[in-house]
């Protein structure tokens, strides 16, 4: 089964090519500063009013973040030519995509957790919250990744994708949104966050079920 | 004869329309099938149909062996070098030449740490060979190889080909300028013309 | 006998041509439906319900918006259920209806989401709420919208359509998800607002123009779904002879 060989090969390949363009890899990180910095600058500096809204905006910023990144997810590799390499002689390319969102994911999803800390104590968000806005990050920014594929490959050969991809993308987080963002207010009030991480971690899984599946379709659709 | 991959009644549409007429293809080891006709007749759906980047309309297709597939595009990383682009290629697997050897038969030697991005577009057609060497596939399926090359290059193409027949492989290429130096007793024909296929076996 | 007619007519139906001649038959009818119903239920609604108690007469818009609602959700069922057809059986029929339903669909989200505000005004005083059921509708809007968006990003129709089908069905799994994430979130949020249906006590003299409404909504997407497919068909198969002979025939 050269399946995991390939798999493993292309995610060696893509952080190699990650890490050749830290420049842009590291993008996501500056833009998730500026929401951080521009936002207060925008409404004030009430530690109240920055608390309240803390966890959308972390949030946002990690979906901007994520949004990013998401045009050069398959594009790239549509118009060199690797892409239809993923197809060539294998039934199942579920492997392959796992591979290139988790790439996604180490480079948009991963920085954001990482310095999430750092957001929360700039937007006042109170101590007890900051461990259930990592485990929100944790677990809703794989789904990120996820449905930003699904999107960026029903968009991939389109003319104005990036457009269309905003558009498309919306609709499908809105519950990751809700859910996440819902669980550190609940935390910040010192309530219990619990039903809202469970429900996070079952849109999650959801995500991880279907939509390989999906991106897959849409890939082999958009080679034609 | 063992057959290395087998299609039965290929259709593909495009715009709704049918590309070609119901195919067969049957690919033996140690044959060649050149795939001859005009620009824009369905050569390249049809190596892309049997490679299984599309997916037919109707038919079917059955790979008996690993399958490689060199297209217009050079499917190698513009920013990695020349030996990361092979290293990956060998590492999909299963492995085939080393890396040097393999730049050397397609006359790429000493041009392994260079960025493929800085290659000229004949020296990107030889990477895409390249790829081939590296990974041991019995099945390769060449759109256009003698593009861009040179007469040297056509050349080290038709030797290579010789080479993986000699070993038992198979080929399908499609080619509308130079035909592929092989003994014709291992080549076969297919030619597509606008909607007409005709077939000789030879 | 009668099963093995019916199946030879259904599957004749798949063909162009026949269905062509069935969409261009039958749809007069259903807008006649439509235009009678609505009349009908109009009429009912504004003339002889007696006038809500608490809002006195601007509740009497509900008599659109939440047929509108209710028709919207029902739409994208029915095209989730073609697009799962065209993706597993490739009918061309099934791709070319599902499309036409998205426009109809993403209409009757705005009518309602426009009655919706229409109705909220006296009582609110905005034009906007985060009322659960509007968000939901407008979520649902920009869902219609990325599927007409899709499709229209394509010169290959088929392809098109075969790729909005994948997100139309991606759409149907969320859908619930979305519903129940926006319900939970506005009693979270705004745990006492004015719930703009006020489904807990109808009166029965409420029901007979509600029931013609929804029907008029029923008939108005059967009517405008054939016309739809019908003028996608021709365009589609415009240099094929049976567009040319369908139009002579026309032209008589």
């Amino acid at each position: 089964m050269i399946g995991t060989g390939s798999a493993s090969a292309l995610f060696r390949r893509d952080m190699k090519l990650a890490f050749r363009r830290l420049g842009e890899s590291l993008l996501p990180l500056f833009f998730l500063f500026t929401v951080i910095v521009l936002i207060p600058l925008g409404v004030g500096p009430g530690p109240n009013l920055l608390a309240r809204m803390a966890p959308g905006m972390i949030w946002v910023a990690a979906l901007l973040a994520s949004l990013l990144a998401l045009e050069h997810l398959f594009r790239p590799d549509l118009e060199d030519g690797t892409l239809e390499q993923w197809f060539v002689g294998e039934r199942s390319v579920y492997r392959r995509v796992l591979a290139r969102l988790f790439s996604h994911w180490l480079i948009t999803g991963l920085p954001v957790i990482l310095f999430s800390p750092l957001a929360a104590e700039m937007l006042h968000l109170p101590r007890h919250a900051l461990g259930t806005l990592i485990i929100s990050l944790l677990i809703g920014t794989p789904a990120l990744s996820l449905l930003g594929g699904l999107a960026a490959s029903l968009t991939l050969s389109t003319r104005g994708a990036s457009v269309l991809l905003s558009i498309l993308i919306f609709p499908l987080i809105v519950p990751l949104v809700i859910f996440a963002t819902g669980a550190v207010s609940m935390a910040a009030d010192s309530l219990d966050p619990n039903a809202h991480l469970g429900l996070l971690a079952a849109f999650t899984i959801l995500s991880l079920t279907l939509a390989p599946i999906g991106i897959a379709a849409a890939l082999r659709m958009n080679l034609e | 004869m063992s057959r290395l991959l087998e299609a039965h009644q290929l259709e593909f549409h495009r715009y709704g329309n049918p590309v070609f007429r119901p195919l067969d293809v049957a690919l033996q080891a140690g044959r060649a099938i050149v795939l001859t006709g005009p620009n824009g007749v369905g050569k390249t759906t049809l190596l892309r149909l049997l490679a299984g980047i599309l997916a037919p309309v109707s038919g079917t297709l059955q790979h008996n062996a690993r399958v490689a597939f060199v297209g217009h595009l050079p499917a190698v990383k513009g920013d990695l070098t020349c030996r990361e682009n092979l290293d990956y290629e060998r590492r999909v697997g299963p492995p085939g030449l080393e890396l040097a050897e393999a730049l050397a038969q397609v006359g790429l030697a000493g041009l392994g740490s260079r960025p493929s991005r800085a290659l000229s577009a004949g020296q990107k057609r030889r990477l895409g060979l390249a790829r081939l060497l590296v990974r041991k596939t019995p099945v390769w399926l060449l759109d256009e190889p003698y593009a861009s090359l040179d007469d040297a290059g056509c050349a080290g193409v038709d030797q290579l080909i010789n080479r993986h027949l000699a070993d038992g492989g198979g080929v399908v290429l499609a080619t509308h300028q130079r035909h592929p130096r092989v003994d014709a007793s291992q080549l076969d024909n297919i030619v597509l013309q606008a909607g007409i296929v005709e077939d000789e076996q030879q | 006998m009668i099963w093995k007619t019916l199946k030879i007519w259904f599957h004749k139906l798949g063909s162009a041509p026949s269905f062509y001649r069935f969409a261009k038959v039958v749809a007069p009818w259903l807008w006649l439906g439509f235009a009678i119903t609505t009349v009908y239920g109009l009429y009912l609604a504004l003339y002889v319900v007696p006038p809500d108690y608490q809002q006195g007469d601007s509740a009497r818009i509900l008599y659109i918006h939440v047929p509108a609602a209710w028709q919207a959700m029902f739409i994208y069922g029915v095209m989730a259920i073609l697009a799962a057809i065209a993706l597993i059986w490739r009918i061309r029929l099934t791709e070319i209806m599902a499309m036409s339903c998205a426009p109809i669909g993403a209409a009757l989200t705005l009518v309602c989401l426009i009655t919706g505000s229409l109705w909220g005004k006296p009582m609110w005083g905005t034009w906007w709420e985060w009322d659960a059921r509007l968000t939901s509708m407008l979520v649902l809007l920009f869902i219609y919208i990325g599927i007409m968006g899709l499709y229209a990003a394509f010169d290959d129709r088929r392809k098109g359509a075969r790729i909005a089908s994948v997100l139309i069905l991606a759409g149907a799994v969320n859908i619930p998800i979305i519903h129940f994430s926006v319900e939970w979130w506005n009693t979270l949020h705004q745990p006492a607002t004015i719930k703009l249906t006020g489904e807990s006590s109808m009166d029965p003299s409420m029901l007979p123009p509600l029931i013609w409404m929804v029907i008029s909504t029923k008939l108005f997407f059967g009517a405008a779904l054939l016309d739809r497919a019908r003028n996608e068909l021709l365009d589609q198969d415009r240099s094929k002879n049976w567009v040319a002979k369908q139009l002579l025939q026309a032209g008589r």
